[in-house]
Formats: C-alpha cells, sequence, structure tokens
C-alpha cells in the first residue's frame, strides 16, 4: 500500500479512509484509493459553500462582511479541491510545499499592485478629474 | 545512495517528519517527488504555472477596477436574468458553478473507479464530466452573446468603466479556453478506457508509451484545476 507511509505522521483521520479503502490482503492497489463516500462529502459541501457565497451577493451584504464572507467560502472551497479532490492531502510533502508555496508568492505582487493602483489612482483624482 | 537513486514510483521509502523530511528529498542527487511518476509531477508543475497565468489576469484586473475614477459596473445587475418573469440576480452564473462542481465531483469518482480497474464505469464517468464541461462552455457561451447584444466591448460598456470589458473577456475566455480543452482531454482520455488500452498495456499512438489509469488521475488533476481557478474568477469578478 503505497499510501501507508505518506499517511503517516498525518492526520489519524485521513488515515482511517486509507486503511478502510484497501483491506488487508486485497488485490494489489495502485495509486489513490478513497472511499466513494468520501468524495459525495466533499460534493455536497462544495454545493453547501458555493451557496452560502451565492447567498452573500443575493441578499446584497456590503462592506467588510461581504468581502470577508467571500473570502472564507472561497478559500474553504479551495482547500477541498486541492485536498481531496485533487488528493494534496495524501500526498508526500516534498510535492505538496513544491506545489502549493510558490503561489503564496503572489500575494507580494498583489501588495505591490496595491500600491501601484492606489497610487495611479491618487494621479488620475488630483490631475484628470475635470473640475464639475 | 544507489538504492534511493533507483527508486521507483509507489514505493515510497520512510521519511523525517517535517521540514527534515523536505530537506532529504529535495537533497543529494535523486529523484525529488519519491512515490509521484513523472507524468504527474509534470502536470502538478504545468499546473503550478498555469495559477501564475491566471493569477496575473486576477491581478491586472484589480490593478484597473482599483485605479480607475469610474465607477465599476455592478456584477450582480449584470449577469441577472429574468426567469418566469422574476428578476434573480446572478442566477446564470450561480447555475454555471453548479454544474462545473459537479463536474469534478464525477470527475473524482471516475479516478476511483480506474484505479479499481472498472473500465466502464471509469469511461462513464469520464464522458458525464465532459458533458457538464460541455454544458458550462455553451452557457458561457450565452453569457457572452447577452453581453455583447447589450453593447459590452472590450473597450466600452454601457454601465460604467470601461476596463469591465476588457477584464471580462480576457479572464473568462482564457477560463473557457481551458475547459474546452478540459473536454477534449477528457473524451480522448475516455476512449483509450472504454477501449481498454490502460488493461492490456496498449502502446500510445505518439509516444509508443504504455498506458496505466494513472492518466485518469493526472486529466483529473488538469479537470480540477479549471474547477480551482473558476472557484476564484467567481469570487474576485463576480461577487466582489
Amino acid at each position: 500500500m503505497t499510501n501507508a507511509a505518506v499517511i503517516d505522521g498525518q492526520q489519524p483521520s485521513l488515515r482511517t479512509h486509507v486503511h478502510d479503502a484497501v483491506p488487508a490482503g486485497a488485490v494489489h492497489a495502485k495509486g489513490q484509493q478513497h472511499p466513494i463516500k468520501l468524495y459525495l462529502v466533499v460534493w455536497g459541501w462544495l454545493f453547501v459553500l458555493s451557496t452560502c457565497s451565492y447567498l452573500v451577493d443575493y441578499f446584497g451584504l456590503h462592506g467588510y462582511l461581504r468581502w470577508s464572507l467571500i473570502l472564507l467560502f472561497m478559500v474553504l472551497k479551495a482547500g477541498l479541491i486541492v485536498a481531496v479532490f485533487m488528493h494534496m492531502a495524501w500526498e508526500r510533502l516534498a510535492l505538496a510545499y513544491a506545489i502549493l508555496l510558490p503561489p503564496v508568492l503572489v500575494l507580494v505582487f498583489v501588495a505591490i499592485m496595491v500600491f501601484e493602483s492606489e497610487y495611479t489612482h491618487l494621479i488620475r483624482v488630483l490631475f484628470f478629474t475635470s473640475p464639475t | 545512495m544507489a538504492e534511493t537513486a533507483l527508486t521507483n514510483p509507489g514505493e515510497s521509502p520512510a521519511r523525517a517528519a517535517g521540514w527534515q523530511g523536505i530537506a532529504a528529498d529535495w537533497s543529494s542527487d535523486q529523484r525529488a517527488f519519491k512515490n509521484v511518476s513523472w507524468g504527474k509531477a509534470m502536470m502538478w508543475i504545468f499546473l503550478l504555472s498555469d495559477t501564475f497565468i491566471f493569477s496575473c489576469f486576477l491581478l491586472s484586473y484589480m490593478t484597473a477596477r482599483m485605479s480607475t475614477t469610474v465607477p465599476w459596473p455592478n456584477p450582480s445587475q449584470v449577469f441577472a436574468l429574468e426567469i418566469a418573469g422574476h428578476h434573480i440576480p446572478l442566477i446564470l452564473i450561480a447555475i454555471m458553478t453548479f454544474i462545473l462542481i459537479s463536474s469534478s465531483g464525477t470527475m473524482a469518482m471516475a479516478v476511483n473507479f480506474g484505479y479499481r480497474r472498472d473500465r466502464a464505469k471509469t469511461a462513464a464517468l469520464m464522458l458525464v464530466t465532459a458533458a457538464f464541461g460541455a454544458t458550462f462552455v455553451g452557457m458561457q457561451a450565452f453569457e457572452w452573446t447577452k453581453l455583447i447584444m447589450e453593447g459590452v466591448r472590450p473597450w466600452e460598456n454601457p454601465w460604467g468603466a470601461a476596463q469591465f470589458g476588457s477584464s471580462f473577456f480576457m479572464i473568462t475566455g482564457f477560463h473557457g479556453t481551458h475547459v474546452t480543452i478540459g473536454v477534449i482531454f477528457l473524451i480522448a482520455i475516455a476512449r483509450k478506457v472504454w477501449r481498454g488500452d490502460f488493461d492490456v498495456e496498449r502502446r500510445g499512438f505518439f509516444t509508443s508509451r504504455k498506458g496505466h489509469y494513472e492518466i485518469v488521475e493526472i486529466t483529473g488533476l488538469y479537470w480540477h484545476f479549471v474547477d480551482l481557478v473558476w472557484v476564484f474568477i467567481f469570487a474576485f469578478f463576480y461577487l466582489w
């Protein structure tokens, strides 16, 4: 069983799934083996979270409440997809960190562009808005 | 050293916990991704590069929206539909979101049945996934048509900041292209699964390599990524 070594030392809840899926003495299984129920549960959660983020718009919430709820539901959905559907939760850490850490650097880029656009906005307001 | 350099995928040697394990995997002349085949590792690395592409699109959208002095069109109203006399905000986008999530669910199950060597169920679930994807692209074509009829262009629109059109067409267009490529990829692999290529290890037409059911998981990685990107587009472009 390939995953047993990978799971060792990680979340105990994940370990039980792997052992459920491949009972001892079963046909030699290769690759990711998890019970179908796990996927259905995640599918259900993704529906719930999407409905929640749609309701944020439907009820017209605004300001910091709206933005924080949108970000919260977005991060939860992305986490579920990457961890379970893309099996990142069961991959070796060397791969998980190699793939998941670099996108974090995009946040630096975000910070740079926030400064840049604030500056551009200021200049536009100061010099390019017609005084009507 | 010699035995670690020749590690086969499928056997993962024990490792130390946390950062020590990562350093040990990456160091000293050996393959870093021990139990991950080159195909899967390369798909992940491609997806990482694609992440940066979509990040740049969303960042340029953010910059345009933050720096303009003209009000940004309200996406909640722009993407509203009249259904049976009711005016429902953003409903088309919500339906598209549910369709794409459902396609991810069927894809995840296809991967599972692939590793169980259930070739009929795997191929059927992949085709269902492809059908969901094609539906999504169809709804996007409808959305584009509606907006173009209402006068949205990359350089102007009737409701506010001109950059709305260029951001919209760029981001959703690139995402729709990814979905379309994914549908083609899914159908191609589903055909091979259906034909039993991976049971008899038939050699590929182009690469002459033996195929394995792992390609279903690799296809799945691409497909889930397309869904993942939509999560971010939905949050930042349609809901923000």
